[in-house]
């Protein structure tokens, strides 16, 4: 099969800043062509400065980057033509038109797609002669994807590229990104939504403070949980109901106690809460909240490191 | 199988017509795009061409050659007033000086404020001038109300001299200011269109998307330059222009000589623009940057007034600054018609500053 390539390797990539702040302490990703594979972790977790040196914008303290079987040093002109790359926040030039910023873009590549097809397939179309200042955020985050892509990459490189977005643009932006993957692109992404990484990627790696913590695929990571249920509930009355009552509950893997809320990570809820119902009346309190889902990407990194994605 | 091979995939439709950019297609592009961003900005439009014009015309009116000042003096009116009064009105200047009877007080105090040059008292023992040392017109006043008086009152000059009166175009004041605004101008749109643009690509994360493409980095600098050379040719005609419609300025070098050096010029302060811009990642801070570089040369190069008038000891200085090299050169060729061989000091002057300033640049340079 041809898919089976790889685009993306790098071995322990390490990356530090005015020699002490350690953004990055020792990735290593192989990424196959074809795949769409994201990094997700929380803000500060060395996401950005990890794509950064993969994009070749930065350079590692130590550690090996080959994209599509090329280094960056003495590659860097052939790269540059085979890459499409979306930064965090970048603002294009307010007075230039929709079209005139793809088509300065078209022009720095040897072989770029047209301009009125990237213009279509980004829904710009309609826009195409409006100033680039008087576009929305979906609308100049969909402009910054079609400057990536005018240049017919063969790897797609995005960070972040839905932050701030509302959802009706964060969809629209996610039917882009599997438009590219069909054409057999492929796509490396940061994200720190569990959602998108969930909807939108093949594989995935967490990563927290510059270490990747999990790899897998999404259905992967979320097996790896021991417990694939999670049953939240909030109790009144009763006295002081600690959590290791709930960890006696039959099938509990874990108990979490947050903001007067427990949750439980269960492998079989219909086991766990008519035994949760007896325990509560027991002790003589009331259920004021009960729900039970499927395990997250959330729940595994709140279990594999105690804390949640976003601490907003 | 046999109706899926005659469908086209969907995806061919993106390789089918097979683009094929140039090696300047990325060059014209990004000078093309900074054209557009420079027109569409209103503030720029104004700071580089109306700004200096306005300038121009204001200085011009304000300095304008009048026909013959009139000195105002003042007259203290006492017994001798009449006797003074009938001597002016005698003197062969006497369309000249324009005089006023006036008490003492009242004399001295618009004196004091500038509105009289020069107070005359006269008593007994003769004439009491007072003036001011300190102010041009205040001296002269002294002396030419002196000798109309004297030769009213039947002074002779021992030794018979004639003038010739001489205001011709090239030595007015205007002919002066001219290519000093154009000097100017050069060195405020270089500084700001290069230095200012690139901080802000630099802020806006822009430089960094570019590199993150395959555009050459060479190119993006050329694209600056040759949007400074565009520019320049519109700066040169409108001031020139407009100092030989609005003022009747003569402009006596080629206009390729004029041209080149402006374009020397302007690539000059674009490097040094370049220099200045080379890392802040601010534009307040590279603001701050660029009024501190160009501040001296607006004050000791010759724009407004004659650097001659600063001491000798720091001639050398002045002279080595690329402002007064560009502003020399320009009003050597534009007023004195001379060639461009004759100026090859100021030309080398403005070339080292220009290439030094754009190779440090190069060097240190911060693409994000």
């Amino acid at each position: 099969m041809h898919g089976m390539d790889t685009a993306i390797r790098c071995h322990d990539l390490k990356k530090t800043y005015d020699g002490k702040v350690e953004a990055v302490r020792g990735i290593d990703l192989s990424i196959q062509a074809g795949e769409c594979f994201g990094l997700l972790g929380p803000n500060g977790a060395g996401k950005t400065t990890t794509i950064e040196i993969l994009e070749g914008l930065l350079e590692p303290t130590s550690g090996e980057v080959e994209i599509l079987g090329m280094t960056w040093p003495g590659h860097e002109r052939e790269l540059r033509e085979w890459l499409g790359i979306s930064l965090q926040e970048t603002r294009l030039s307010e007075k230039l038109t929709v079209r005139e910023t793809v088509e300065l873009f078209a022009s720095f590549y040897r072989h770029p797609a047209s301009v009125p097809h990237v213009l279509e397939e980004m829904s710009l179309t309609e826009k195409a002669d409006a100033m680039v200042g008087r576009l929305s955020g979906g609308q100049k985050q969909r402009l910054a994807v079609a400057t990536a892509l005018v240049g017919n990459p063969k790897i797609l490189f995005l960070d972040e590229p839905t932050t701030g977005l509302d959802p009706q643009s964060r969809r629209q932006l996610w039917e882009i990104v599997r438009q590219f993957q069909q054409r057999r692109g492929t796509v490396l992404l940061t994200t720190h939504y569990m959602d998108e990484a969930e909807r939108l990627c093949d594989r995935l790696a967490i990563i927290d403070q510059g270490r990747i913590i999990a790899e897998g695929t999404p259905a992967e990571l979320i097996a790896g949980l021991s417990g694939h249920h999670v049953v939240e509930f909030a109790i009144s009355g009763g006295n002081g109901a600690g959590e290791e009552i709930w960890a006696r509950l039959p099938g509990v893997q874990e108990v979490r106690h947050e903001d007067g809320f427990f949750a439980l990570q269960v492998d079989e809820p219909h086991h766990t809460i008519p035994a949760l119902l007896e325990a509560l009346q027991q002790k003589g309190a009331q259920l004021a909240h009960l729900t039970t889902r499927q395990a997250s990407l959330e729940d595994v990194f709140v279990h594999l490191t105690g804390r949640h994605l976003r601490e907003d | 199988m046999a109706d899926l091979d005659i469908q086209t995939p969907p995806e061919e439709k993106l390789e089918l017509p097979p683009m094929m950019n140039g090696r300047w297609a990325g060059y014209r592009a990004l000078l093309s795009a900074r054209m557009k961003e420079l027109w569409r900005e209103p503030e720029v439009i104004f700071w580089v061409f109306v700004f200096p014009l306005l300038l121009a015309l204001g200085l011009g009116i304000a300095f304008r050659n009048k026909p013959a000042d009139v000195t105002p003096i003042a007259v203290v009116s006492n017994s001798h007033t009449s006797s003074v009064m009938e001597l002016l009105q005698h003197s062969p200047a006497k369309s000249a000086i324009h005089a006023d009877v006036l008490d003492e007080k009242t004399a001295l105090d618009r004196f004091r404020l500038g509105q009289y040059a020069l107070v005359v008292t006269s008593d007994q023992n003769g004439l009491h001038y007072r003036y001011d040392p300190a102010r041009p017109e205040s001296v002269l006043a002294r002396t030419q109300v002196d000798e109309a008086l004297q030769t009213a009152a039947g002074r002779t000059s021992p030794v018979k001299t004639e003038t010739t009166e001489s205001s011709e175009p090239g030595a007015r004041y205007i002919d002066f200011l001219i290519p000093g605004l154009l000097g100017m101008n050069l060195m405020n749109s270089g500084m700001w269109g290069i230095g200012f643009a690139v901080v802000d690509m630099r802020q806006r994360k822009l430089l960094k998307r570019f590199v993150a493409s395959p555009m050459r980095r060479t190119d993006f600098l050329l694209a600056l330059g040759s949007s400074r050379l565009v520019l320049m040719i519109i700066e040169v005609a409108l001031l020139l222009g407009f100092g030989v419609l609005a003022f009747r300025m003569k402009v006596e070098g080629s206009l390729l000589a004029i041209l080149f050096v402006a374009g020397l010029g302007a690539i000059c302060f674009g490097g040094v623009g370049l220099l200045t811009a080379c890392r802040a990642q601010k534009i307040e801070s590279v603001s701050g940057l660029i009024n501190l570089v160009m501040m001296p040369m607006w004050i000791f190069s010759g724009v407004f007034f004659s650097y001659e008038r600063f001491p000798q000891i720091i001639q050398p200085v002045i002279k080595a600054l690329p402002l007064t090299a560009l502003n020399d050169a320009l009003r050597a060729i534009i007023l004195q018609g001379a060639s461009l061989g004759s100026q090859w000091v100021p030309l080398t002057i403005m070339a080292i500053w220009g290439g030094l300033s754009f190779l440090i640049a190069l060097k240190w340079f911060r693409w994000s």
